[in-house]
């Protein structure tokens, strides 16, 4: 049964403190609906942001959140959107597990990947059984056997190594930015962020620069649920480009691991002392995490700078004034955003979190797109304030063991893109309103027209 | 209160005087030590707060607890005596601890 309620208006603007009348409209319509029929992981509401007020309207109601079954497509789940639970979840591997918990909310039986995993011609107790448990990888496992996948890649985006990428990433931004169009309109999302990100997540693996976009393609795929207009359009487009992908990831861990040992993730993977026990679907799996994790991410993060930059003038002044505040920005910057809205987990035992009983075997949604919000942590947290105290304490990378791994290469490509945009551009401005994605985990932008008004 | 030395990334040492009962992940960001960045507030959750302890104070700063052991098995650069100083109560028994801080 589908409980996607139609839009009676669209609020793609940025929320300000004084929202418009628009956001209101949508923020009422939110508040008159039944408590059960709030299904918070219904994408429609983060293509217009309107999911901001179903998470106001929870944190204060229901913090706590159960939807049942029969008014949501992904099944029945828990979502957890204050602060303080969201990390005693995401810290408690013990009692919430990430085995079978799944990455994302997903519809089940929605990624063609995780079907194949079960063999031809499966029973449906085998295809449940895969459906559950999802593509096997560093995310969907539990210490020890996470530790043994995470350790056998980390060093690539280790500091050490970062500092080797620095200068090579601020060039490649240097070169991007030079060759941007002045006075004329072009997409920020297409020429910037995604060109930026290809580029470093095609050295991170090791991959021909100029098939990178392959990689933003792959990822893109990933994260998406097929139907029409997007980047795959059925199932069957979807399951193809997964059996590419599945085929490239190994191709290059044969080839990285018949030479010599380098840096990048399929290199450290296949020569790791661990790896020969990983499984041909493990090390897919490792892969895609690695693909998807620095893929949009940081690209909807830079795309937010921009976008969150303009409608706030006074906070680009303060940035223009003193760039010492680039580093506080961009984790600013990365807490409104929140790239990755939620991730799930699934309940070892019953637990009882605040005042609720989570039974085991029950899904659980972590929002750290509420918790980022939350104003018992925060104050004014629907603001964008680049000089905000502790800027750092942010929900975004998540905590515990499953805690961001390549965060230092967000931060370090943010950083660089903004050293450099302030040398060059006196202002960017946003044109109209971004296109939102029709995303309810990688929450970001498909299109953000702008233009430069002219270079110092 | 103790004191407390950072030896830094660039070489460089930093001293700060560090309140009893307090833990130095927190006594280290309000002394603004770099590379100590305690994004998790102080849970052995997010390992921005590693270090590398004197090997002659590795007694009196203790063993490592059950979730800092956790985090430092996916955390680059792990040695043996590797801590998260979040987990490291202040106290006289540490007054000198010398650490390197291995970066985040």
């Amino acid at each position: 049964m589908s409980i996607v309620t139609p839009n009676a208006v669209n609020t793609p603007d940025i929320r300000m403190s004084v929202p418009t009348e628009a956001q209101l409209a949508d923020r009422a319509r939110i508040y008159a609906m039944p408590l059960d029929e709030l299904d918070p992981g219904d994408p429609q509401a983060f293509e217009n942001e309107s999911m901001y007020w179903k998470f106001e309207r929870l944190r204060a109601e229901d913090p706590v959140h159960y939807t049942p079954a029969d008014k949501s497509k992904y099944g029945a789940y828990w979502s957890v959107t204050k602060w303080d639970d969201i990390i005693k979840i995401d810290t408690d591997s013990v009692r919430f597990s990430n085995i079978a918990g799944g990455v994302a909310l997903n519809v089940p039986g929605s990624n063609p990947s995780v079907d194949r995993l079960a063999g031809p011609n499966p029973t449906p107790e085998q295809l449940q059984a895969v459906r559950e448990r999802g593509t096997p990888s560093l995310l969907n496992m539990d210490p020890p056997q996470h530790g043994l996948h995470r350790g056998a890649v980390s060093e690539a985006v280790s500091p050490a190594n970062l500092a080797v990428l620095e200068e090579l990433v601020r060039e490649r931004i240097g070169k991007i930015l030079d060759d941007l169009p002045i006075g004329e309109e072009f997409d920020w999302v297409d020429r910037v962020s995604i060109e930026l990100t290809a580029m470093t997540l095609a050295t991170l693996f090791n991959y021909p620069q100029e098939r990178r976009r392959e990689l933003t393609f792959w990822s893109d795929v990933m994260t998406t649920d097929p139907g029409p207009g997007q980047v795959v359009e059925t199932r069957e487009e979807k399951d193809a480009a997964q059996r590419d992908f599945l085929a490239m990831i190994g191709r290059l861990y044969e080839e990285r691991g018949a030479a010599e040992p380098a840096m990048d993730f399929m290199s450290l993977m296949a020569h790791s002392p661990q790896s020969k026990d990983f499984t041909p679907a493990e090390i897919y799996g490792d892969g895609v995490i690695l693909l998807v994790g620095g893929n949009d991410t940081t690209r909807n993060t830079l795309t937010g700078s921009v976008f969150a930059l303009d409608r706030n003038p006074e906070q680009f002044e303060k940035l223009k004034n003193n760039p010492k505040l680039i580093p506080s920005m961009v984790a600013e910057t990365i807490r409104w955003q929140t790239p990755l809205s939620h991730m799930m987990r699934k309940a070892n035992e019953d637990v009882e979190i605040g005042g609720k009983l989570i039974k085991k075997g029950d899904k659980v949604a972590m929002w750290y797109v509420s918790g980022n919000r939350d104003d018992s942590k925060l104050e004014n947290p629907d603001d964008y304030i680049i000089d905000r105290k502790n800027p750092r304490q942010h929900l975004s990378f998540g905590f515990g063991v499953h805690r961001c791994l390549g965060n230092r290469v967000a931060e370090l490509q943010l950083r660089l893109t903004w050293e450099e945009i302030l040398k060059r551009f006196p202002e960017i401005k946003v044109i109209g309103n971004p296109v939102r994605a029709l995303n309810h985990f990688a929450k970001g932008y498909e299109s953000m027209t702008v233009v430069i008004p002219s270079r110092y | 209160m103790a004191k407390i030395t950072f030896n830094l990334e660039d070489g460089s040492a930093q001293t700060i005087d560090a309140e009893d009962g307090e833990f130095l992940m927190q006594e280290a960001v309000n002394n603004a030590v770099p590379g100590i960045d305690g994004d998790c507030g102080g849970v052995a959750s997010c390992a921005t707060c590693h270090v590398y302890v004197e090997p002659e104070w590795l007694a009196a700063t203790g063993a490592r607890t059950e979730m800092e052991e956790a985090m430092l098995d996916g955390t680059f650069g792990v040695e043996s005596n590797s801590r998260l100083c979040c987990q490291i109560q202040v106290s006289e028994k540490i007054d000198g601890l010398v650490v390197q801080v291995a970066g985040t």
